[in-house]
C-alpha cells in the first residue's frame, strides 16, 4: 500500500508560493465512457495551506477529491505524496497516508451513534479508546459532541462536526472539504472556518471546495480553478475580482436575470394557512402552523438550509401529500388541502420537485412519456383511458423547442440528458402548460450557470404574465435575484414573509437557526 | 421425566433448525442483503447432509457437507446478486426452487432410509435443573451450537468491529463504500455465513430431527426463518424467542393431532402459516412502517471506480 | 480476485430482448452437467426433453395444455412485478379458484344447471383468486407487511385448504374412499376445442389475456401508470397515481387470473378436485414471466418453453428415470439465469485478479 519514506527536499515539488508541497497531483485524468471527467489536472499544497477547488457543478471537482481520496482511480497521471509518487487504491490507503475528508453528502449512518459511527472509520483502534478520544478531540477544538447520541437526531452542522472529528482523529496533514457550507447556517459556517483557521495554523493543509466565492475569498489565498475537468488559473481569489473569476468559472460572462415590471399586486393564488403535518417519513420533519400566501403576477421565496420540511411542504403544497383540512391549502380560491396533486393541476397549479431523476421524471422513460407525468389530467392526453403518445411527443418536441433543452437524440430517456438540460425540460414542461400557479423546489439545484439564468428568468417571465410562483431554495443569492417576498423555513416552521428588500443576509442567518425574536431585533436595527 | 418437560424438550428441538437459519439470514441482512433462497439452502442442507452420512455412515461427516452445501448454494446467490447485480428478491426465488428441485434429484436414492439416533449430551448439573434444565442441557450437541451462535452473533454484531463494519454496511453502502469499507467482500462473507447457517439447520432436520429423507421436507421453515428475522426486529436474541414461540406452536398444534382435537388436521397444520401472517401485521402495527431494518436491505450496490 | 461492474452508457435494445435467450442457452448447458454427473446421456436427455415433445402432436398438444395456466398466471404477475411487486403466492391464488369454481360444479352437480354454469364457475374462479391475492395486497397498503412473505404463506394455507376439501367434505361417497370429488359433469367441465384433441378452451382465455395485456401495457394510462410506479415510484405519485390502489389492483388482477387457470385447470383438465392440483404452476409461472421479460408476447413464448419442460420432464421420469425434480431445478435455473442476464445488459463484468488490479 502506501508506504513513503520521508521526502528530501530535493525531491519536493514546490507549490505557487514556492514552499515545498505537501501533495501534488500531475496531470490526473478520469474518463468515464465519452465524458473526461479530469482531464490533465495539476494541483499543488503546502502544508498549512488553504487552498480553495473552484468551480461549477460538474466542472470535476468531486471527481478529483475522490480521486485523491481513493475512492474511484484515475484513468491517468501521478499522485506525489512529499514529493514521492504514491497509489491511492482505497481510502484506507488515502488515510495511511495522512488524507482526511469531509464529505458533502456526509458519510454517516443515521441509526448508529456519533461514536460508532467515528469507530467504523478507524478499524485499527479499540471501541472504548475510540470513545475516549472523541470527547478529548471535540473538546479540544471546540466541537461539542454527545458519544451516545443517534445521528439521525442531530442538525447538519452536528453531523459535519462528526465528519471532521472524525478526520481530526486519524492525525490528518491534509484535510479535504467538499462544498462543506452548503448545508450550514451562516452561523454554522462562520464556526466552521474558525476551526479551519486554527487547523491551518497548526499546519495541516486543506483543500477547500467550494463554489461561493465570497467565502473563497475570505479563507483561502490560493484557489484553483476547473472547468469542463480542466485546470482554467490558479490564482489568489483576493487579487482578482468576482466577476474575474465567475467569468473563469463560467467561461463566458453571464448576463443578469431581467427583473420583471408587474409587482405581484394582482389576486391571491395560493394562500396556506394553519398548515401542520406530522412528519411522515421515520426522520422527516413536521410542518408547524406554516401560513403564507402568493399573489399573481410575483414570486415568493423560501429560503432555508436543506432538511428544514422543504421537501415536506412542497409535498403539503402539491397535494403528494394532503393535508389535514381543506383550508389548509387554498389554490385559485378552491380549499384544496384534501385533494390530490391531479385535482391542484386542474385548479390551475403546476409542480417542479427538488429531486429531477426519480421524482420530477423517471429516469428510464423518454421525454415525451415523461411528458403524460405531468400533463395526462389535464391536457387532453388521455381519452377513455387510452393515452395520445403521438400528441405527448409533440409537446415534448415543444418544450425542447421553446427550453432549449439539448438531447442526444429524439425522445431520449430523461437519465440521458444532462442535470441542466433535464431541469430546463422539467420547468419547461410545467411553464408551457401556462399554469395559475407555478411551485418550484431548488429550481437551479446542480445545474450549470447557463441554465440556472434561463430557468430564472423563465420563472420571472412567467410572473410577469400574471402567474403566481413559489420558489423554495437553499441559494440565497438566487432568491435575492428573483423574488418579490421572501420567508425562511426552519425546523418546519415558516417565518413571517417581508418583501426581498427588507431582509438582510444576517436576518435570515438568524431565521434558519430558529432565532426568530433575534432575526426580528437584527432587522429592526437595519433602515430597510 | 414429566410430560410437560417432554413437550419442552421437543419445542427447543423443534425451534433449533428455525433459530440456527434465522440467525444466518439475520447476519446476511444486516449486511444489506436479501437472500429469499433459505428454503432452498436448507433443502440442499438436509439432502446433502443425510446423503454424506448415509454414505460414510458419520453424523460429523453430513453436518460437514450439509454445510458446505448450503455455503455453495449461497455462493452461487452471492454471484448473481453481488457480483452481476441481480434483483435479490428474484434470485432468492430462483435458489429456493433450484435448490428444492436438486435435492430431490440427489435425493432420490435415499428416500426411504433412516439414521440411527443421534446421543445427547446432557450437560452435567445444569441438566438438573428443574422443569427446563432437561429441555436444555439434554440436549444434542446441535442445539447447544444454535446457542452458541445466538450468543456469538450478538456479540459479534454489538461488541466487535468487524461487526460494527458489517452493521454500517447494511445501514448505508454508499456511505461505508466512501470510508473505504469493502461493501461487496463483507457481504459475500455475511450471505455465504447465511448459506453454511441453513445447511446446518438442514443437517439438523434431516440427521436429528427426522432422521431420515424426504422430499420437500423442509415444509417451509425456510420461509419461516425468514419471517423470524423480521420479527426479530434484526436482533439475534429476540430470534431466539421468536424461533422458541414458533417451535412452540409447530409441537402443540402436532400434540393437539395427536389428541385427537375436534379440528381438521389441516387447519392445525396451516395455523403455524396464519399465526406468522397475524404476527407479522401485528408487529407492523406495533413498530409502522419497516423500522429496524437495515438502510440498504434489498439494494444493489454497484462502485463506481 | 473479483468482479467489476461498469454501467454500459446505452444498453442495446438487442442485447436486451437476446439475453433470456442466452439464459435459456447458459440453462440447458448446467442442466446438461448435471445429467452427465447423474450418469445419464445429456444428449439423449436433451433429444428426450425436448425434440420428442416438438415432433410430436400428442405431445405439443398436452404442451399448449400446459401452457395455458402458465400463460395465464405469468400474464397476472406480470402486472405485479411491472409495479414492483413481489406477489409470489400465485400458487395459492391458482389453488383458491381452483376451489371457488369447483364449489359451484359440485354444489350443483346432479341438477340440470343449464349453459350459466361454466361462466359463472370461471367468473368464480377469478374471485377466489382475486380475494386470495387481495389479502396480501390488503396488509401490505393498510399495515405496511411485506408482500413476499404474506403472499407466500398464503399458498400453504391455500393448500391445506383443498386436501381438507377432497379428504373431507367433497370427497366422493361412493369413491371406495379414495381423496377425491365425483368427477365434474360434462356442464361443468370446459369443452374441447374442435379440431384439438384434448385441448380445452382455456388456451382461448390464456390468448385473450395475452392480447388484452398488450393493449393495456402499450396504449393506455393504466399500463402506463404501471410501468411508470415500477420504475419510479416517487415520479409515479407525482404524477397523481396513487400507489395503494395500483398495489390492490395489481393484485385483484394478478390473482384474478391465477384463479381463473386454477378452474380452467380443473374444469378442463381433471375434472374433479383432487387433495393437489398444480404441480408447481404458480411458481414455474415467475419464470415465465421473467423469462418473457414481462412483456405479452414474451410470455405467450415462455409459457411454450416452459411447458415443454412440464412435458419433457414426465417424459424424461418414464424414458430415462431421471426424477421430476430435474424439471423444476432447471426452472430455478433459467429464473437464476434470466435475472443475471437482465443485469449484464446493463452493467459490463469485468473480471479483476489482485496482480492486474492497479497495473
Amino acid at each position: 500500500m502506501a508506504d513513503v519514506a520521508p521526502a528530501s527536499p530535493a525531491a519536493s515539488v514546490p507549490t505557487a508560493d514556492g514552499t515545498p508541497a505537501l501533495v501534488s497531483l500531475r496531470g490526473v485524468s478520469k474518463r468515464y465512457g465519452d465524458l473526461l471527467a479530469n482531464d490533465g489536472v495539476d494541483l499543488a499544497l503546502a502544508p498549512g495551506e488553504i487552498h480553495a477547488l473552484l468551480g461549477e457543478n460538474g466542472a470535476g471537482k468531486s471527481t478529483l477529491v475522490k480521486i485523491l481520496y481513493g475512492v474511484i482511480e484515475p484513468t491517468a497521471g501521478e499522485i506525489l505524496w512529499e514529493g514521492r509518487p504514491v497509489s491511492i487504491p482505497s481510502p484506507v490507503a488515502a488515510r495511511g497516508l495522512g488524507i482526511g475528508m469531509v464529505f458533502q453528502h456526509f458519510s454517516l449512518f443515521e441509526e448508529m451513534t456519533v461514536a460508532e459511527n467515528v469507530a467504523v472509520a478507524l478499524p485499527e483502534r479499540a471501541f472504548d479508546a475510540v470513545r475516549t478520544e472523541l470527547a478529548e478531540i471535540s473538546r479540544g477544538w471546540g466541537l461539542a459532541l454527545e458519544p451516545d447520541r443517534a445521528v439521525w437526531t442531530l442538525s447538519a452542522g452536528e453531523r459535519q462536526r462528526i465528519e471532521i472529528v472524525r478526520c481530526l482523529m486519524q492525525k490528518p496533514r491534509l484535510i479535504v472539504l467538499d462544498e462543506p457550507t452548503s448545508v450550514l447556517t451562516p452561523q454554522e459556517s462562520e464556526r466552521l472556518f474558525e476551526t479551519l483557521t486554527r487547523l491551518s495554523e497548526a499546519g495541516t493543509a486543506i483543500l477547500y471546495i467550494s463554489h461561493k466565492l465570497e467565502e473563497v475569498r475570505r479563507l483561502c489565498r490560493a484557489a484553483t480553478i476547473l472547468r469542463g475537468g480542466k485546470v482554467v488559473a490558479t490564482l489568489d481569489p483576493r487579487a482578482s475580482s468576482a466577476r474575474e473569476i465567475a467569468a473563469l468559472m463560467v467561461g463566458s460572462e453571464v448576463g443578469e436575470v431581467r427583473a420583471h415590471l408587474s409587482k405581484g399586486t394582482g389576486e391571491e393564488v395560493l394562500r396556506v394557512e394553519g398548515l401542520s403535518l406530522p412528519p411522515e417519513a421515520l426522520h422527516g420533519k413536521p410542518l408547524v402552523d406554516v401560513a403564507l400566501s402568493v399573489r399573481a403576477g410575483e414570486v415568493v421565496g423560501i429560503a432555508g438550509v436543506a432538511g428544514n420540511g422543504q421537501s415536506e411542504l412542497f409535498a403539503a403544497l402539491s397535494g403528494e401529500r394532503l393535508a389535514s383540512y381543506a383550508g389548509d391549502v387554498v389554490v385559485a380560491g378552491t380549499g384544496a388541502g384534501r385533494l390530490g396533486i391531479d385535482a391542484r393541476r386542474r385548479l390551475g397549479a403546476a409542480f417542479v420537485p427538488e429531486e429531477r431523476l426519480g421524482h420530477a421524471a423517471a429516469p428510464s422513460h423518454g421525454l415525451s412519456d415523461n411528458t403524460v407525468l405531468s400533463h395526462h389530467a389535464t391536457s387532453g392526453l388521455v381519452k377513455a383511458g387510452f393515452v395520445a403518445f403521438a400528441e405527448a411527443a409533440r409537446i415534448a418536441r415543444s418544450v425542447v423547442g421553446h427550453f432549449d433543452v439539448r438531447t442526444p437524440s429524439d425522445d431520449p430517456a430523461a437519465r440521458k440528458l444532462s442535470g441542466g438540460n433535464l431541469q430546463k425540460f422539467v420547468v419547461g414542461r410545467e411553464i408551457l402548460r401556462g399554469p395559475k400557479l407555478l411551485v418550484v423546489d431548488q429550481p437551479t439545484w446542480g445545474v450549470d450557470a447557463g441554465a440556472a439564468r434561463l430557468i430564472r428568468q423563465a420563472l420571472v417571465d412567467l410572473a410577469a404574465k400574471g402567474a403566481a410562483v413559489l420558489v423554495i431554495s437553499q441559494d440565497l443569492d438566487e432568491l435575492f435575484e428573483i423574488a418579490d417576498r421572501m420567508a425562511v423555513i426552519s425546523d418546519g416552521r415558516l417565518s413571517p414573509l417581508r418583501p426581498a428588500s427588507a431582509w438582510t443576509r444576517e436576518a435570515i442567518g438568524l431565521e434558519m437557526i430558529g432565532a426568530h425574536d433575534e432575526a426580528g431585533a437584527a432587522l429592526a436595527r437595519e433602515p430597510a | 421425566m414429566t410430560t410437560f418437560e417432554a413437550i419442552l424438550f421437543t419445542i427447543v428441538a423443534a425451534s433449533t433448525p428455525l433459530l440456527i437459519a434465522a440467525i444466518g439470514e439475520l447476519v446476511a441482512e444486516r449486511a444489506g442483503v436479501l437472500n429469499l433462497g433459505v428454503e432452498g439452502m436448507m433443502s440442499m442442507g438436509a439432502v446433502c447432509a443425510f446423503a454424506a452420512a448415509f454414505t460414510f455412515d458419520s453424523t460429523l461427516a453430513g453436518i460437514l457437507l450439509g454445510m458446505t452445501a448450503g455455503g455453495l448454494m449461497a455462493a452461487l446467490f452471492a454471484l448473481a446478486v453481488l457480483g452481476f447485480a441481480a434483483n435479490q428478491v428474484g434470485a432468492g426465488l430462483a435458489l429456493t426452487i433450484f435448490g428444492l428441485g436438486l435435492s430431490g434429484l440427489i435425493g432420490a436414492p435415499f428416500v426411504g432410509q433412516t439414521r440411527p439416533r443421534v446421543e445427547e449430551w446432557p450437560i452435567p448439573i445444569l441438566s438438573e435443573i428443574p422443569l427446563v434444565g432437561h429441555a436444555l442441557f439434554s440436549q444434542d450437541p446441535l442445539v447447544y451450537v444454535a446457542f452458541g451462535l445466538v450468543a456469538g452473533v450478538a456479540f459479534f454484531l454489538a461488541r466487535t468491529r468487524t461487526g460494527l463494519r458489517l452493521r454500517s454496511i447494511g445501514e448505508n453502502h454508499v456511505s461505508a463504500h466512501a470510508l473505504g469499507l469493502p461493501v461487496l467482500k463483507m457481504r459475500v462473507y455475511a450471505v455465504i455465513f447465511g448459506g453454511l447457517c441453513a445447511g446446518l439447520a438442514g443437517a439438523y432436520l434431516s440427521l436429528v430431527y427426522t432422521r431420515f429423507w424426504s422430499p420437500n421436507m423442509t415444509a417451509g421453515r425456510g420461509w419461516i426463518a425468514v419471517a423470524l428475522v423480521v420479527f426479530a426486529a434484526w436482533r439475534p436474541m429476540w430470534a431466539l424467542v421468536g424461533a422458541l414461540v414458533f417451535g412452540t406452536a409447530t409441537v402443540l398444534q402436532l400434540h393437539a393431532q395427536a389428541a385427537q382435537v375436534p379440528l381438521p388436521s389441516q387447519l392445525l397444520a396451516a395455523a403455524p402459516y396464519i399465526a406468522t401472517i397475524l404476527a407479522l401485521v401485528l408487529l407492523s402495527i406495533r413498530r409502522g412502517r419497516a423500522v429496524g431494518a437495515p438502510g440498504s436491505l434489498g439494494t444493489p450496490f454497484v462502485p463506481d471506480r | 480476485m473479483r468482479i467489476e461492474l461498469i454501467p454500459r452508457p446505452d444498453p442495446s435494445p438487442v442485447a436486451r430482448a437476446l439475453a433470456p435467450l442466452a439464459a435459456l442457452v447458459v440453462a440447458f448447458l448446467v442442466a446438461g452437467l448435471v445429467v452427465a454427473l447423474l450418469g445419464k446421456s445429456p444428449v439423449s436427455a436433451f433429444e428426450v426433453y425436448i425434440l420428442q415433445p416438438l415432433t410430436d402432436p400428442w405431445s405439443l398438444r398436452a404442451m399448449l395444455v400446459k401452457a395455458t395456466p402458465l400463460i395465464l398466471i405469468a400474464i397476472g404477475l406480470s402486472y405485479c412485478f411491472r409495479a414492483g411487486l413481489w406477489n409470489i403466492g400465485a400458487e395459492g391464488q391458482f389453488v383458491m379458484g381452483g376451489i371457488a369454481g369447483s364449489a359451484l360444479a359440485l354444489a350443483t352437480h346432479g341438477s340440470d344447471p343449464g349453459p350459466w354454469l361454466l361462466p359463472a364457475m370461471m367468473l368464480a374462479g377469478m374471485l377466489g383468486g382475486a380475494a386470495w391475492g387481495a389479502i396480501p395486497a390488503f396488509l401490505k397498503v393498510r399495515f405496511g407487511v411485506s408482500e413476499i412473505l404474506t403472499s407466500l404463506f398464503l399458498v400453504y394455507v391455500a393448500e391445506l385448504f383443498l386436501d381438507w376439501l377432497a379428504r373431507g367434505p367433497w370427497r366422493d361417497p361412493a369413491g371406495f374412499n379414495f381423496p377425491q370429488s365425483v368427477v365434474f359433469e360434462s356442464a361443468a367441465r370446459l369443452p374441447e376445442i374442435p379440431g384439438l384433441d384434448r385441448v380445452h378452451v382455456g388456451v382461448v382465455f390464456a390468448v385473450i389475456a395475452v392480447l388484452v395485456t398488450a393493449v393495456v401495457l402499450g396504449r393506455t394510462l393504466f399500463g402506463y401508470r404501471l410501468k411508470l410506479t415500477g420504475d419510479a415510484p416517487r415520479a409515479a405519485r407525482f404524477a397523481g397515481f396513487d400507489a395503494k390502489r395500483t398495489t390492490l389492483i395489481v393484485f385483484l388482477i394478478s390473482g384474478g387470473l391465477a384463479g381463473l387457470a386454477g378452474i380452467a385447470e380443473v374444469s378442463g383438465q381433471i375434472a374433479r378436485v383432487l387433495p393437489d392440483i398444480s404441480p408447481g404452476y404458480g411458481f414455474t409461472a415467475i419464470t415465465v414471466a421473467f423469462l418473457g421479460r414481462l412483456n405479452p408476447w414474451g410470455i405467450l413464448a415462455a409459457g411454450l418453453v416452459l411447458a415443454l419442460t412440464f412435458i419433457g420432464g414426465e417424459n424424461a421420469q418414464i424414458l430415462l428415470r431421471l426424477p421430476f425434480d430435474l424439471t423444476v431445478a432447471f426452472q430455478g435455473l433459467v429464473l437464476l439465469c434470466v435475472l443475471t442476464a437482465d443485469a449484464l445488459v446493463s452493467y459490463r463484468p469485468r473480471l479483476v485478479t489482485r496482480a492486474g488490479a492497479r497495473a
